[in-house]
């Protein structure tokens, strides 16, 4: 599928009417972050609101998908209910090949459908079936009922779908992708949830002609042997990212109880290691990637007396670990995965459902909240509270958990404890390392630690100048906006350097972009931006939480004035990056 | 014409028992060797297998294509097998084929002719493990057992067998 336009599928729940629309600009945007954006531009409505019918949801995946290792990532793009403003969320599964083979460099879909449903899409055909039965079924469930609905392409395709928390429009609500992999954050699953779409099932269901020569399987092969016959990805297939969790506790850059702590020495019972000799199960892959990062941990239960047992198996990371572990004081890792099972079946995304959830458990010491707001007491540590609490946020089980579940900040505003509501842009992702982190979450595009490196820079560098540190921000992230848009999984980076970019894409075919990176790199960054300002962003309205202040890691205690003039330059920058631009 | 047996090019060669025209080691290890999963329980289902099959086999890019296909076995939960040719001797594949595009392979699995091919699809049919993938063009894809995938598999997974080592077929 080497073509110099976008095929793309849009489909309209509403009238149940699909069609296949070639767009120009491939040498203009390449793919996938910056596809999504000019989708956006065309089908995309920024002067409603979120919910509103008319809002595209759009897969989108690049040139160099389904033709290289670890370009396995699909970009999913819409108007966030977390801030009404437009973003990205990106996963992975079998979704991008999926997409891929069934033809598509795209999927939009527009309108809601009248009742609850499924959609099935292939190279040929779309199909859409009422599942009013599915209302309020969990996420396990429900892939049980649509792999039961829709049989073919078994094993060749890709099954989203969403619990109720989606339903409920809910901003935590995520995509559960294939079981394991998610497009987790900023409430993706609440804009499928309000176009009545419960499922969605991409049949990878047809097959391309390989790029003509000999350029191309060596190019392969050379990327192949990189990822898999050396130490390049070991972190990511080994421990795993939750690896990282006692380096970021040795360094106090671990947020422990709502961020009241960087370090404790409870992390040996949660480490990397700890996970991976307790609970560890086995490995698993997203389609197209040898690297296999994906750790799934298990836990069991007796369910009687006898020796009778159930299992779960349960997928972890660092972030997880992070967010239903160390931010809730639980340390125990059966504990987390189980915390983790729950938020998964109601799918709210376990970043922001842990973090919010830590909130209120401070705002419950504090008296702000009580039991007749959280219906179970909770408390640090109490895991099995916490179970209870997930459940009670994915299925909105009162206006407590309703407003939570649309931002730590809201719930914070109508019941008290802004200052220590953890919040950079959306609910924090666990690097407590300083600075320039908490400015580039709080004003990035994502607000994803992976929108540029700044917690890496933190961990390097304990300078106070603010110049270097947005300098940092401003160079890293062409680059990182130029492999979303292939689409490569972030975690390949060193792998895809910009030479190594241009032989895949040369090889491939797409020699005009193979020549363009820089310039392309920068022209995607600078649409996505202004699609997201069009729709809303105004950085000097992000405020960072009074907690940020407080830090302490092994630079010291957090800067208040390095952190404002950090925030206010980077805010400037991103502002004056769209002066002026056109589309 | 490439036999995607042994990779000669066979125009000249009518039957590929012929030693003195074709390079005898290239023939004997081909057609001594099968394709085997032994490893299946390793499978973290990337699908550079059956990526590779079609990339380098059959010319394509595809998961489809390919003579391996990777499939979850019940949903993610339950891990992966590989579908392919199971190497039957005598192969009903073979014995319905109405052209001759397909025929036996001494030790099991089929040589095949793509040229004689009429896309009837009764080989597809035929099999009795489904490891013949039919496409949308008619084209059809099954293993030839000569191993190029293995060495894209990350967890080694596969492994070219000689046909006297393989004990019990495992999936």
């Amino acid at each position: 599928m080497i073509n110099e336009y976008f095929r793309v599928l849009v489909v309209d729940l509403e009238s149940s009417k699909s069609k296949v629309e070639k767009i120009d600009g491939r040498n203009l945007v390449a793919g996938g972050s910056g596809l999504a954006a000019l989708l956006y531009t065309i089908y995309g409505r920024p002067e409603l609101d979120w919910d509103h019918p008319s809002q595209p949801f759009i897969l989108a995946i690049g040139p160099l998908t389904g033709y290289y290792p670890l370009m396995s990532k699909t970009v999913c793009s819409f108007i966030s209910p977390y801030h009404s403003q437009y973003t990205e969320s990106h996963g992975g599964g079998r979704s991008a090949l999926a997409l891929f083979f069934a033809g598509y460099d795209a999927l939009v879909i527009i309108g809601r459908a009248a009742e609850l449903c499924c959609l099935s899409i292939g190279s040929n055909h779309v199909q859409i079936k009422d599942t009013g039965f599915m209302k309020g079924m969990n996420t396990a469930s429900s892939g049980k009922l649509i792999r039961r609905m829709f049989k073919k392409s078994s094993g060749h395709r890709s099954i989203l779908r969403i619990g109720p928390s989606g339903e409920i429009g809910s901003a935590m609500a995520c995509i559960n992708v294939d079981s394991y992999r998610h497009f987790g954050r900023l409430g993706g699953g609440a804009v499928m949830g309000v176009k009545n779409l419960k499922g969605l099932v991409i049949n990878g269901d047809t097959s391309f002609t390989r790029p003509p020569g000999k350029a191309y399987p060596e190019v392969f092969k050379k990327v192949y042997g990189q990822v898999t016959s050396t130490d390049m990805m070991k972190k990511y297939y080994h421990l795993g990212t939750a690896v990282n969790l006692q380096g970021l506790n040795d360094i106090q850059s671990l947020p422990w109880h709502n961020l009241q702590q960087t370090s404790n020495t409870a992390v040996s019972k949660i480490s990397g290691e700890a996970f991976a000799e307790k609970t560890l199960l086995r490995n698993g892959a997203c389609s197209g990637c040898p690297v296999g990062c994906i750790h799934l941990g298990f836990f069991r239960d007796q369910f009687k007396k006898e020796a009778r047992y159930l299992y779960h198996q349960v997928p972890y990371d660092y972030e997880p670990i992070f967010a239903a572990g160390t931010m809730l004081g639980v340390t125990d890792c059966f504990d987390i995965l189980r915390i983790l099972e729950d938020f998964e079946l109601v799918s709210i995304d376990a970043m922001s459902g842990g973090v919010a959830l830590a909130w209120a458990t401070e705002a419950t010491e504090r008296g702000l909240i009580s039991e007749k707001e959280t219906l179970v007491r909770l408390s640090f540590g109490d895991a099995l509270a916490y179970q209870a609490a997930a459940q009670y946020l994915g299925r909105g089980a009162n206006e407590f958990y309703r407003l939570l579940g649309m931002g730590t900040l809201k719930a914070a505003r109508e019941f008290g404890g802004e200052d220590f509501g953890c919040v950079l842009g959306q609910e924090m992702a666990g690097y407590a390392t300083g600075e320039l982190f908490f400015t580039a979450q709080a004003l990035g595009f994502r607000h994803s630690h992976l929108d540029t490196g700044a917690y890496s820079w933190d961990q390097k560098h304990d300078t106070k100048e603010v110049d270097e540190g947005v300098d940092f921000l401003m160079t890293d992230e062409p680059g990182r906006v130029f492999l979303t848009s292939m689409v490569a999984c972030l975690f390949a980076r060193s792998a895809y350097n910009d030479e190594q970019l241009g032989a895949c894409l040369e090889a491939a075919g797409y020699g005009t972009l193979a020549g363009t990176i820089s310039d392309t790199a920068e022209y995607i960054r600078k649409l996505r931006w202004k699609v997201r300002i069009d729709s809303g962003f105004k950085p000097e309205e992000i405020l960072i939480p009074q907690r940020f202040y407080k830090v302490e890691t092994w630079k010291g205690k957090i800067d208040r004035n390095y952190l404002d003039a950090l925030k206010s330059e980077y805010g400037r920058r991103i502002l004056a990056l769209v002066d002026g631009f056109e589309p | 014409m490439l036999c995607l047996v042994c990779y000669v090019d066979t125009k000249n060669v009518p039957k590929l028992r012929r030693p003195r025209v074709v390079p005898k080691l290239t023939i004997l290890t081909a057609l001594m060797k099968l394709l085997t999963t032994p490893r299946m329980d390793r499978c973290i289902g990337c699908h550079s297998c059956s990526l590779a099959c079609a990339r380098l086999i059959h010319q394509r890019i595809s998961w489809s294509t390919s003579g391996i296909r990777i499939h979850s076995s019940g949903g993610l939960s339950t891990g992966f097998v590989a579908v392919r040719c199971l190497a039957c001797d005598p192969a009903p594949c073979a014995a319905t084929c109405p052209t001759g595009a397909l025929s036996q392979r001494k030790g099991g699995g089929v040589i095949v002719r793509k040229k004689h091919c009429i896309q009837c699809g009764d080989c597809v049919t035929s099999c009795p493990v489904e490891a013949i993938y039919q496409d949308g063009a008619g084209d059809v894809y099954l293993c030839i057992h000569c191993g190029r995938c293995v060495e894209f598999c990350p967890h080694n997974c596969l492994e070219l067998q000689e046909l006297d080592d393989i004990g019990e077929v495992l999936l």
